[in-house]
């Protein structure tokens, strides 16, 4: 899928940082694309309706009415009135993220609805999904867009959580997601 | 020193886990630092930051000001507390009003600084530090060892014991196991916590909004999930503008964890919705605790710079082997040292501030641009005038401003040692001055001063002259040293003088805190090295010539004798160290190096004062390269020796180990030649490695070049 894709330095640059941090990177080429991919990869990871196997989808402009009514009936166990009890019993977050920096691989989340904190924080994989179009160059270019006045909470994710508090050795998965895998959506349209 | 802090350092040192870890990390933080760095000016970003720290710092009250008109138009509380009990009172009564029973608490320095824990604790109230690293010093009751990694001390076998004894029996040390563990635990904790209680990073003043850093994801949990967040924010966090957190983010994580950004970090400028649809109740808490006061004092207001990276800590010589368990506070490392004393009282870091070996490392890498080890030495200078200088080293200055005195008791000394001394070492000293002969051998006094020396040597008349300044160790124990300078620069068509009158350079007074000696060493020098008229003043020790050129001037500014200022600054003018003078010579050919010479390989030693102040550090390497030799690299050819002048005397234990290290990467390099622009150095590494019964060849660049120069 990826090779029919056009490349660019800037997509380069942020898939070779993200994955540096051990994110895993996507492409796809449409907003129709970039749901069933999520659709398999929930698949793959065997959520199902029950505690501690829920998937939970904080509200984004990507999933209208429709496209929530036929996710909900592909996979059952994803919920998205998203609570602080069902995050907390969900094997996976889903959210989309407003932007991506390509020189650190971060990616960037006015994210003042707890929704979208909690899919993020609490499960164990992350699925974060990103306009193509929304990666920027570096913090620079992210700090002059957002604007503070208006978001409360500002959230940027650089990889899954970390630590090496223990003999300096690295270790993924501590308080927050163990994995992150990242979904570049091509032809979507870019937040404001 | 009292005997319970030389014993914290001895039982550091033997702590095998401790210089492990640290060890181990210091080596892989150079290269991984680097590496983060890669492709950023770091010049640039940190006058930046040091530019935004120091603004805002001369602006405390009105930033502090602005902060709290912006936070509380959206809707924080805000709260500015002079003390640390007003500010452990403040959390106290909001926890009681709101029938608090459980905190979680991302890693906060200023909690730390203030003993917060143990206040709330105290009135029945549950508080979980998060952090692993946090959280596994709390179960175990302990102190963090370090500002950014709080239990690097401890090993995997440690924290499974801890985990054992404090939260559940059968624990394993595998590191994996153990990290799965601690989220299993704290996941409850964070859930059914009432208050979320964090630090902050950076505050800005113009939008009300709080940086917070974190990689494991407990700052976001602290700030998402309780109901109530009280984000406690020492004054010096605050910045003026938004565009200021970019610097200090670019900064902060590269200089910290090598990382080009945490896993996480939160900008929160308000509240923002709780899981229940509420506002978060949010608090912060604007500390002072002295940093007013701190920015009210013209030496030490830069060191509210500080972005609390820690690399200060990590490319010590000395925290890599004592930790931080031995400054005995909050924070630790050189700026800890700095904190301390203000945060605390001077008087507290009366023992610490003597670790500093002031070998300038943490000064390169600071990304506050804060001259450390120049802070230490201004705590040391208060430290003298508040307590005065003990009567032994008063003794000491008085002979060694004597020179005649002082090289006549050397001499003495050494030939009442006689039967200790031979090829020109003394390897073993009786009682209580054998620790200093236990890891290397010391050079024999020289029967002739160089000041005796230099007068049988034959010069030609020259249009051009040098004056000389020897410096204790070329006078009294390497004449050599100061003969090759002078066979090297008759070479060139200059003479050499020798202002009988020169006397110490000052430095060990200046390095203990002792101003006004060392203030008087300089204007006796000034004088003396005037009083001829030279070319050029010359020597052939860094530590002696970055005195001439720079300390004179400092300490003669220090005790305010400002009207001998020009003559001091004539001077600097006209002094150059041995290395850079060639080079220049070189280059206006008036020396040229012998044709055909294979010199074979040689390593090169970077002296503290040499590299890092002088920046004189390629000029050897490219001579000695075009003389005809090969330079073979050590690793860490920067790092410190371990002479530091009377540091050695004050704290073998610790110059020791460092001297150790320096061995093994000299002798790793496999070149049968040292060389050093430091007549220190050479004594510490010529010593270290006559020790170790090494063949390899430890000399001045100046004794070689003599050889290499038709």
């Amino acid at each position: 899928m990826n090779a029919i894709l056009e490349s660019s330095p800037i997509i380069g640059s942020f898939q070779t940082h993200a994955e540096a941090v051990s994110a895993q990177v996507l492409r796809v080429a449409s907003r129709e694309l970039a749901l069933q991919s999520v659709v398999q990869l929930l698949q793959q990871e065997g959520v199902e309706d029950k505690p501690d196997f829920y998937a939970v989808w904080a509200r984004c402009p990507m999933v209208g009415p429709d496209e929530r009514k036929m996710l909900e009936a592909a996979i059952p166990g994803l919920k998205f009135d998203v609570t602080r009890e069902l995050a907390a019993a969900a094997k996976v977050g889903i959210s989309q993220m407003d932007w991506a920096l390509a020189n650190t691989g971060t990616l960037v989340q006015s994210a003042d609805e707890v929704d979208k904190r909690l899919v993020s924080t609490l499960p164990l994989l992350h699925i974060a999904l990103v306009s193509t179009a929304a990666i920027l160059p570096d913090l620079a270019a992210v700090l002059t867009r957002v604007d503070p006045r208006k978001s409360a909470y500002l959230s940027f994710i650089t990889g899954p959580s970390r630590t090496a508090d223990i003999e300096r050795v690295l270790t993924i998965g501590v308080h927050g997601p163990g994995r992150l895998i990242i979904v570049l959506v091509d032809n979507l349209e870019v937040a404001a | 020193m009292k005997q319970e802090f030389k014993q914290s350092i001895l039982d550091a040192l033997a702590n095998p886990n401790l210089a492990g870890a640290l060890g181990r990390f210091s080596v892989a933080y150079r290269v991984s630092r680097a590496k983060a760095y890669e492709g950023i000016d770091f010049e640039a970003v940190r006058t930046q930051i040091a530019d935004i720290k120091s603004s805002a710092a001369t602006h405390f009250d009105e930033l502090a000001e602005t902060f709290t008109r912006a936070a509380e138009a959206r809707g924080a509380k805000v709260f500015r507390a002079n003390s640390p009990q007003a500010v452990k009172d403040y959390i106290l009564k909001l926890a009681q009003e709101r029938g608090v029973k459980s905190i979680v608490k991302s890693k906060s320095m200023a909690s730390e600084e203030i003993h917060l824990n143990q206040h709330l604790e105290k009135a029945g109230i549950a508080v979980r530090e998060t952090d692993l690293g946090e959280w596994i010093i709390q179960l175990a009751h302990q102190r963090p060892s370090h500002m950014v990694m709080p239990a690097i001390h401890m090993t995997k076998e440690e924290v499974a014991e801890v985990f054992s004894e404090t939260v559940e029996p059968g624990q394993m040390p595998d590191i994996p196991k153990l990290v799965k563990f601690a989220r299993g635990k704290l996941r409850p904790i964070f859930l059914g916590a009432d208050m979320g209680i964090s630090g902050a990073n950076i505050a800005v003043a113009e939008t009300g909004s709080l940086v917070i850093i974190t990689n494991e994801g407990n700052g976001r949990m602290v700030t998402t999930l309780p109901r109530i967040h009280v984000a406690i924010v020492g004054l010096e966090k605050l910045i003026e503008n938004f565009a200021g957190i970019e610097p200090i983010l670019t900064a902060l994580p590269r200089s910290a964890t090598a990382q080009l950004l945490t896993s996480y970090v939160s900008i929160i400028s308000g509240p923002a919705p709780n899981t229940d649809g509420t506002p978060k109740d949010l608090h912060i808490i604007l500390m002072d605790n002295r940093r007013n006061e701190m920015a009210h004092d013209p030496r030490f207001k830069p060191a509210l710079q500080c972005i609390r990276c820690a690399s200060c800590l990590n490319v010590c010589p000395v925290f890599r082997l004592v930790g931080g368990h031995v400054f005995g506070k909050v924070y630790t490392g050189g700026i800890g040292t700095i904190l301390t004393a203000w945060f605390g009282a001077l008087k507290e870091s009366d023992e610490i501030q003597s670790l500093c070996i002031q070998c300038g490392n943490c000064k390169e890498v600071c990304p506050g641009k804060i001259d450390i080890p120049d802070l230490i030495l201004e705590l040391r200078r208060r430290l003298a005038v508040e307590q005065g200088q003990p009567m032994v080293q008063k003794a000491i200055f008085s002979v060694v401003n004597n020179r005649r005195m002082f090289h006549a008791m050397l001499r003495a000394a050494s030939l009442g040692q006689k039967p200790f001394a031979s090829q020109g070492f003394i390897r073993h000293l009786p009682l209580f001055l054998s620790s200093m002969t236990d890891f290397r051998s010391l050079p024999a006094i020289a029967e002739e001063p160089f000041r005796d020396r230099i007068k049988k040597i034959k010069q030609p008349k020259c249009a051009e002259k040098a004056a000389f300044f020897g410096g204790c160790l070329v006078d009294f124990a390497y004449p050599e040293m100061g003969e090759a300078v002078v066979r090297v620069l008759n070479k060139a068509g200059i003479e050499v003088t020798f202002p009988e009158a020169q006397t110490c350079c000052g430095a060990p007074a200046r390095y203990s805190g002792a101003y006004e000696v060392a203030a008087q060493n300089g204007a006796d020098n000034i004088h003396a090295l005037l009083s001829e008229d030279v070319n050029y003043v010359v020597s052939a020790c860094p530590t002696c010539t970055v005195a001439l050129k720079q300390d004179f001037i400092a300490n003669l500014e220090a005790v305010g004798r400002s009207d001998e200022l020009p003559a001091a600054r004539r001077l600097a003018e006209k002094v150059v160290d041995f290395s850079t003078l060639v080079s220049q010579l070189l280059e206006q050919g008036r020396l040229k190096f012998k044709e055909g010479i294979d010199g074979g390989k040689f390593t090169y030693h970077d002296s503290c004062h040499f590299k890092r102040t002088l920046h004189a550090d390629q000029a050897p390497r490219k001579l000695m390269k075009q003389a005809g030799y090969e330079l073979v690299e050590m690793q860490e050819s920067d790092m410190c020796c371990g002479m530091g002048g009377s540091y050695t005397l004050k704290l073998p234990e610790l110059s020791a180990p460092i001297l150790e290290r320096k061995l093994v990467n000299i002798e790793q390099a496999g070149a049968p030649l040292v060389l050093i622009d430091c007549p220190g150095c050479v004594m510490q590494i010529r010593g270290g490695l006559d020790k170790r019964g090494s063949n390899i060849k430890v000399e001045h660049t100046a004794q070689r070049l003599a050889e290499s120069l038709q």
